[in-house]
């Protein structure tokens, strides 16, 4: 990180579609709130991804979005540096499957991913959609994920990857895990959008990139929390 | 129309029957029932219905009620009107309208966007009223560009004339497969759904990129036009123009709009009204004085009274519609916020995260509804100082008299509404 954290949103134009602003809304705030300057970037899916950013977000969408903001990555080459540089990043719903080897087009036909996580989707048979809850891996030291899902895809992990979470309530990957996780990048099913649901998970993105973070107030986010799982898991 | 066979005769006749029980009952205002128990008995009824009527089918994300009855309102002057003023605008609402009205020469009927293709099938309307598209209630709604697909392949190859927002590229793309189309330039302020083109997928040129959900500048928001950098896909050539306060017909004559219903999003639904009327015939000079009469649409807009206090009522369902709700409250008001997540509402509350709440910075600002917390962490990170409130009650009993703004999204609004009796 230079003076400023750099946070990159990813083709907004083609991929924000279940209040994906808010993650980005989220990082800033709980940046600003530790006196850590932002700047943010919306590239748009005309426009290179810029490469010396610190995370980067992108979004859930539909079928055709998905597609063309694949084609468009593949052909930018600019997130594979980054995230080779060490940027830290979490993919949302769509974005999610992007981030694999393959997920399933229009008419379930495999479309190639972007490969920077070792995961494949394809079209599950009926549509995922409701409250999620989910125990993080131990080793990520995370409280339980809550969000919302909405989606009919089935993402089967590969080695190369760890599952984020097991679930509780929901569908996610669909093989009882929730999301992946390789090096800095971290894929999840949830919006929510996942990173008001679920700051822990927003400070570890930030930490990865700024180093060990201070406490903040947290009571609005607590509290939201609180009343989402215990609306979904039994007492 | 009062020639229809004897079974769709009693068809309609048990159906408005159906529909007089559920009001006295108090259950509602009876227009899904009845035309549910006017569909069970005559499959067809719908079908027989709508023949031998000029008919308009008014359907968008958002606006939709209140162009119906801007549209009603106007074709008034030309003759009866049957029309689903409630909002019930899927076929068994659409049953129950005509049915209540069979010799009404005109029917105007709200059509949901997802039946728009059946409902055009079923009753062979010859003018199709569309205005905008934009995310809503994702988690049971289509995806836009799927329905914006749907709505192409229904009206091409159709001998029906639609009156479309040219200013809205889903819109335009839609409504282009069409015999013929009257544009109106009727302005779009969310346009987070619309930076990519709808035919080939590349980039959009038009303003206000990167602006979050913000909306827009007032520059960027007279900047309507569009275009696509990689194919020929851009916005067509306006018949009607609206521009503020003033329309500009498609013979060159300027209408000062002077409508009760406030907002812009408003001024935009009686643009599309004019045109509307004007295709049946109408003029604006006839239709503008009947449009002016219209002063709340199913409790939208309304303003109700409890101990000194005076509230304004204002329904925003989805991101947009929160736009076009703030372009009407005023800053100088405190306002009360209410969200649920009911079916109707859509079950997800994420959409929240597309609106900027930044705007209401200033003013004070109480929340409340079943999913107050979600919004209060909403404006929490927004920076917006707020109360949270248990109850609607509560949020009017810490707010001195005086005027008092309402947003709230569906069911929010109908529990509002309830409170004071649907005194619209």
């Amino acid at each position: 990180m230079q003076s400023e954290l750099s946070i990159v949103w990813i083709y907004p134009d083609l991929l924000s579609t279940y209040g994906d602003q808010g993650n980005v809304l989220v990082l800033e705030q709980r940046a600003r709130a530790r006196g850590i300057p932002t700047r943010t970037v919306h590239v748009r899916s005309s426009d290179p991804v810029p490469q010396q950013g610190d995370v980067y977000l992108i979004g859930g969408g539909e079928d055709r979005p998905q597609i063309l903001g694949a084609e468009r990555l593949r052909r930018d080459g600019g997130l594979h540096a980054a995230i080779q540089r060490g940027a830290a990043m979490l993919a949302v719903c769509a974005g999610y499957q992007i981030m694999g080897t393959v997920f399933g087009g229009e008419e379930g036909q495999p479309v190639p991913g972007v490969g920077l996580l070792d995961i494949s989707s394809g079209r599950g048979e009926r549509r995922a959609v409701g409250e999620l809850a989910a125990e993080v891996d131990p080793a990520l030291g995370l409280p339980t994920l809550t969000g919302f899902e909405n989606h009919m895809g089935v993402t089967r992990l590969g080695p190369g990857v760890r599952p984020l979470s097991r679930t509780l309530v929901g569908t996610g990957n669909g093989d009882g895990t929730e999301g992946c996780y390789a090096g800095r990048v971290i894929g999840t099913y949830l919006h929510g959008p996942a990173l008001a649901r679920n700051p822990a998970l927003a400070d570890l993105l930030l930490s990865w990139v700024t180093g060990p973070l201070p406490p903040i107030d947290d009571s609005w986010y607590q509290a939201l929390r609180d009343e989402r799982l215990r609306a979904v898991l039994p007492s | 129309m009062s020639q229809l066979p004897l079974r769709a005769q009693l068809a309609s006749a048990l159906g408005r029957t159906a529909a007089t029980l559920s009001r006295a009952t108090g259950r509602g205002d009876g227009s899904v029932i009845g035309g549910r128990v006017g569909l069970m008995l005559e499959p067809d009824l719908l079908r027989k219905l709508a023949a031998d009527r000029k008919l308009v089918l008014v359907s968008a994300t958002n606006g939709k009620t209140t162009t119906t009855r801007l549209i009603t309102s106007a074709l008034q002057e030309l003759g009866d009107v049957a029309t689903n003023a409630f909002g019930a605008n899927m076929p068994a609402g659409h049953v129950s309208a005509l049915a209540s009205n069979k010799d009404a020469p005109y029917g105007v009927l709200e059509v949901d966007e997802k039946y728009l293709p059946e409902v055009l099938d079923t009753t062979n309307a010859g003018i199709v009223c569309l205005m905008n598209l934009s995310r809503d209630q994702m988690d049971r709604a289509a995806e836009i560009w799927l329905l914006a697909q749907k709505w192409r392949r229904a009206l091409a190859g159709r001998p029906v004339h639609v009156i479309a927002n040219c200013d809205d590229p889903l819109v335009t793309w839609a409504a282009s497969a069409a015999a013929g189309v009257t544009w109106v330039a009727a302005g779009q302020r969310w346009r987070e759904d619309s930076w990519c083109c709808p035919e080939c997928g590349g980039p959009l040129d038009r303003a206000g990129f990167g602006n979050g959900g913000q909306g827009l500048t007032p520059a960027q928001m007279a900047d309507t036009n569009w275009a696509c950098r990689e194919c020929t896909f851009r916005r067509p050539q306006p018949n009607w123009v609206l521009d503020g306060e003033y329309v500009t017909d498609p013979w060159g004559q300027h209408w000062r709009l002077d409508i009760q219903l406030p907002g812009q999003a408003n001024r935009a639904n009686a643009a599309v009204a004019l045109a509307v009327a004007a295709t049946l015939g109408l003029d604006p000079g006839r239709a503008l004085p009947r449009l002016r009469t219209v002063t709340s649409v199913a409790g939208r807009y309304t303003t109700v009274e409890r101990d000194g206090r005076s509230l304004r009522l204002l329904l925003a369902k989805n991101p947009a519609g929160w736009l076009e709700a703030f372009d009407v409250a005023d800053p100088a008001l405190p306002i009360i916020l209410s969200v649920n997540a009911q079916g109707p509402d859509g079950r997800d509350t994420s959409w929240l995260w597309d609106v900027d709440y930044r705007i209401l910075r200033g003013r004070p600002v109480l929340v409340t509804g079943e999913r107050r917390l979600d919004l209060a962490l909403r404006l929490a990170v927004a920076g917006v100082p707020f109360q949270l409130c248990d109850s609607f009650e509560q949020a009017m009993g810490l707010l001195a008299p005086g005027k008092i703004d309402v947003i709230a999204n569906y069911t929010a609004f109908q529990q509002i509404r309830a409170e004071f009796g649907r005194a619209v």
